[in-house]
């Protein structure tokens, strides 16, 4: 079929090779590990680098090390410090990925996972079980469940005709959010302003605080189910970024497509907010630093995304517990450290394109 | 009679309470290419989409199979990726739901490249390529799917005098290997000759002139169509050319008529 158009130009040259450069994704996956070290270490009682390694390694293999360390620095580590880690690491993980998914699938830039909805509806479900005095399970249960009952909303109202176009659920996201955001408001106004309504407004402002090795075990391994369903859709993920049309001439199914990937990225987000409040601008503003390293294809990108966020997160957390006496709530920190970014990177780009 | 490819029988689609067209119908088998004109607004990018089954047909029927390779008119800005990528996509049908392209669709979108000339573009991001290399690229990623139907809207419109001659090479070449059947529209007349075995010539709503390309482009026809004088002639003794007579004195004060 190619006889007469040089066939010899043909011997794989770049053939199969991952687009944009690889290597940094190893670079980022040891600066995750460095950040977590750092989490680990950081603290009202600070411990050394080496005593944190320890003591996490003796746990990996036991008797191999002597314990040259305190009860209280062992306890500290591996029961305060560790899970929060873990949940904090995920959860940042979650929220990037999930906005470089959307992003993808929206073809818009400005998406974040908040505009499904899930966020607002897993707010709501929070705050409704906040006043109604449940805690723990019942609150993250009921969270996680209006969380995706956002979704499956969003799904409802969209369809028209069988079939949604991504303006029309961008567009009743936001109308569902704005509809659960008045409900929280409304559960805040009869909330009794000494004990529920704190409880509240701390619980939406976000934050790892309550993260202990039971909700962990928990989150951890939902988040990452939803994040490994959406890394294996990363080159659909590409298809459906060239738009509808397009996709579906090259044979893609993109109404499914797009709701399997929107369903993970509620599972992933109803999950987050239910256990740590909302925490906003990761899964806007780590993706576009995504971009600048990696480009954007997204079998690259979702991957450094992932690891980008987790990191980020960390280092907000631990700002966020350490900076003061007090803990700062995570989504305020995530605001006044990402707003700023964001608005650098778009100046950034503006530049850029005006510069071609 | 080699194998059916698609068919289109008395289709006619609707924008609101106009028909862009009615009363179609056209059937093209494999081993054969049609052309499509017609001026600008008379609906070809309307039935090529229908055609191509993007838009669906207020009336009749249309026959068509599942996998197409569809070379479409607007192609985005906005596609950030290295051309060797973009062109992989063309493989989608044979990479799962959860897969992604390997060895071997890499290897047959470099191929597919080489076919249209475009190897030198492989590495480039798409998004910075001319209309013209974007067309290119987009015609190998439709070669690449494999389909044994091709539908081009306007895929010369962008490309200059040398690529129009290539594009031509890659479309009698898959004409003549009898596997596939292609369809385009075009604004060059004298494309349609040069490659199409057939012209379907959109003269009104339910006005369809259709037959083998050289007896349906007759000079009163192409006149009639485009509302200019349009002569055909021999150069070089063989080459049947098209020449629009355009007499921009007589329409009006200056050459640059909308």
């Amino acid at each position: 079929m190619t006889a007469s158009s040089a066939p010899d130009a043909v011997s794989g040259t770049a053939a199969a090779s991952l687009p944009g450069r690889p290597w940094l994704l190893a670079a980022m996956a040891v600066g995750l590990l460095a950040m977590m070290l750092v989490a680990l270490c950081a603290g009202r009682l600070s411990i050394p680098p080496v005593t944190a390694l320890r003591i996490v390694a003796a746990q990996l293999l036991p008797g191999g090390l002597d314990a040259d360390w305190s009860s209280l620095q062992e306890r500290i580590v591996l029961l305060v410090r560790l899970p929060r880690v873990l949940m904090a690491a995920a959860c940042g993980a979650g929220l990037a990925l999930c906005g470089a998914a959307l992003q993808g699938v929206f073809r818009n830039p400005l998406v974040s996972p908040h505009i499904l909805g899930v966020s607002s509806g897993a707010s709501l479900g929070g705050a409704v079980a906040i006043l109604l005095g449940l805690s723990g399970a019942a609150l993250v249960g009921l969270s996680f469940v209006a969380g995706c009952a956002a979704l499956l909303l969003v799904g409802l109202l969209a369809r028209i005709d069988g079939r949604s176009g991504v303006v029309t659920v961008v567009l009743t996201g936001v109308v569902v959010s704005a509809l659960f955001s008045a409900l929280v408001s409304m559960a805040q106004f009869v909330a009794d302003p000494d004990s529920s309504l704190p409880a509240i407004v701390f619980w939406l402002m976000g934050s790892f605080a309550a993260s202990g090795w039971r909700q962990t075990l928990l989150a951890v391994p939902v988040i990452l189910a939803g994040l490994l369903a959406i890394w294996a859709m990363r080159f659909r993920i590409n298809l459906l970024s060239l738009g509808e049309d397009d996709a579906r001439m090259l044979g893609v199914r993109v109404e499914r497509d797009r709701w399997l990937i929107f369903a993970a990225v509620a599972l992933v987000e109803a999950t987050v907010v239910a256990f740590s409040g909302v925490i906003g601008w990761v899964g806007l503003v780590v993706p576009h630093f995504a971009r600048l390293l990696v480009g954007s294809d997204h079998r690259i990108l979702i991957p450094a995304s992932a690891l980008m966020g987790a990191a980020y997160l960390l280092l907000i957390d631990t700002i966020a517990r350490t900076a003061t006496t007090a803990e700062i709530p995570l989504g305020v920190l995530t605001a006044i450290v990402g707003a700023p970014i964001f608005a650098l990177l778009l100046r950034r780009r503006q530049k850029q394109e005006m510069g071609e | 009679m080699s194998r059916l490819e698609i068919r289109l029988e008395d289709a006619g689609v609707r924008r609101g309470e106009r028909w862009i067209f009615r009363h179609l119908g056209l059937a093209l088998s494999a081993g054969r290419c049609l052309a499509v004109l017609g001026p600008n607004g008379r609906g070809k990018t309307t039935l090529i989409r229908a055609l191509a089954g993007l838009l669906p047909l207020a009336e009749g029927r249309r026959q068509a199979p599942a996998a197409i390779g569809y070379v479409s008119q607007s192609i985005g800005d906005t596609v950030p990726y290295r051309c060797l990528d973009v062109v992989v996509m063309g493989r989608a049908r044979r990479i799962g739901l959860f897969g992604a392209p390997g060895r071997a669709d890499y290897r047959a979108a470099e191929e597919a490249l080489a076919q249209v000339d475009g190897l030198r573009f492989a590495e480039r991001p798409f998004s910075r390529l001319s209309g013209g290399e974007r067309q290119i690229v987009m015609l190998a990623r439709a070669l690449v799917t494999g389909a044994d139907l091709l539908i081009l809207d306007e895929p010369a419109s962008a490309l200059d005098l040398a690529n129009q001659a290539l594009l031509l090479k890659v479309i009698e070449r898959l004409r003549r290997d009898g596997r596939h059947a292609i369809l385009f529209s075009t604004h060059l007349p004298q494309h349609a000759l040069c490659v199409a075995d057939e012209a379907l010539l959109m003269m009104g709503v339910e006005e369809h002139l259709q037959g083998p390309a050289d007896a349906v482009m007759t000079e009163a026809n192409l006149a009639r169509l485009y509302g200019i004088p349009i002569h055909r002639t021999r150069v070089a003794g063989r080459v049947e050319a098209v020449v629009p007579v355009f007499l921009p004195a007589e329409h009006g004060p200056g050459p640059h008529r909308p």
